[in-house]
């Protein structure tokens, strides 16, 4: 599972390099955004824009990396492709993440 | 509209792991390569066989380690694409398929949910859900309203 973090306008920004996260990345997935994450203070921006693929394990492992940054920490996302937006539609977590077009608007909202 | 040429029956073999479940939902889709779906029915086809693959394996064969072999076998017609996943695994709990409402998201973050959401997505996607134990088989089958 390749992750990549790095920082833009002072927003850590961890972007996921994979096609997929489904049941057989989940657990490496959560590891991974565990690692890169650790130690930071502020809002984690995902950006999803290289995904095309989650099932119900992929999407699990996002809300659990959620679980692990809050109650401190706010996880938020960017760039879900349709077919990612409809599994975050279909089971209302739309609603409980911030979830934004592009990494261009999430930073914009964050900032402010 | 041109008609399209019937898709042949088919019946693709996986070994019963985690890992094998992705090439599986990759077999199927090259078969359905006629059907030209749209983007859109494709993933509804990932989604559904993806939810059923995992279950077999994290489930009906949990822990036989690869030793046997998932069949997904699927036929296209008028009403759309029926598919059918077959496993020499425990039965199911209670012999029906599991029909359970989406987990509440309504809640605090640490009390979200992170898992439960695989039948929920089924019964969402998916027609005439049903499930039977024959001998020593399992038979979940379904169909998906595509390329009507």
């Amino acid at each position: 599972m390749e992750l990549t973090s790095s920082t833009e306008r002072g927003v850590p920004i961890v972007t996921v390099q994979e096609q997929r996260i489904d049941a057989a990345a989940a657990l490496a997935f959560k590891d991974r955004v565990r690692d890169v994450t650790e130690g930071g203070q502020d809002t984690v921006l995902l950006d999803l824009n290289h995904v095309v693929f989650i099932d119900s394990s992929g999407l699990g492992a996002i809300v659990a990396s959620m679980k692990i940054l809050s109650p401190k920490r706010r996880l938020v996302l960017a760039g879900l492709t349709p077919a990612v937006d409809k599994v975050f539609r279909l089971t209302r977590m739309d609603s409980v993440f911030g979830v934004f077009a592009t990494v261009e608007a999430a930073l914009n909202e964050l900032q402010e | 509209m041109g008609r399209r040429p019937p898709l042949p029956l088919f019946s693709i073999s996986l070994l019963g792991v985690e890992d094998a479940v992705r090439e599986g939902i990759a077999q199927t889709l090259a078969w359905l390569t006629p059907l030209e779906l749209s983007e859109d029915e494709t993933n509804t086809v990932q989604l559904v066989l993806a939810e059923a693959l995992n279950n077999v394996v994290e489930h009906a064969l949990a822990g036989t380690g690869g030793q046997t072999t998932v069949e997904i076998r699927g036929h296209h017609g008028a009403s759309g694409l029926d598919l059918c996943i077959v496993d020499k695994g425990i039965a199911m709990p209670d012999g029906v398929v599991p029909r359970l409402p989406a987990p509440d998201v309504t809640v605090d973050v640490a009390d979200l949910p992170d898992g439960g959401f695989g039948w929920f997505l089924i019964h969402t996607l998916a027609q005439d859900v049903t499930y039977v134990r024959r001998g020593k088989h399992n038979y979940l089958t379904l169909r998906l309203a595509v390329a009507l």
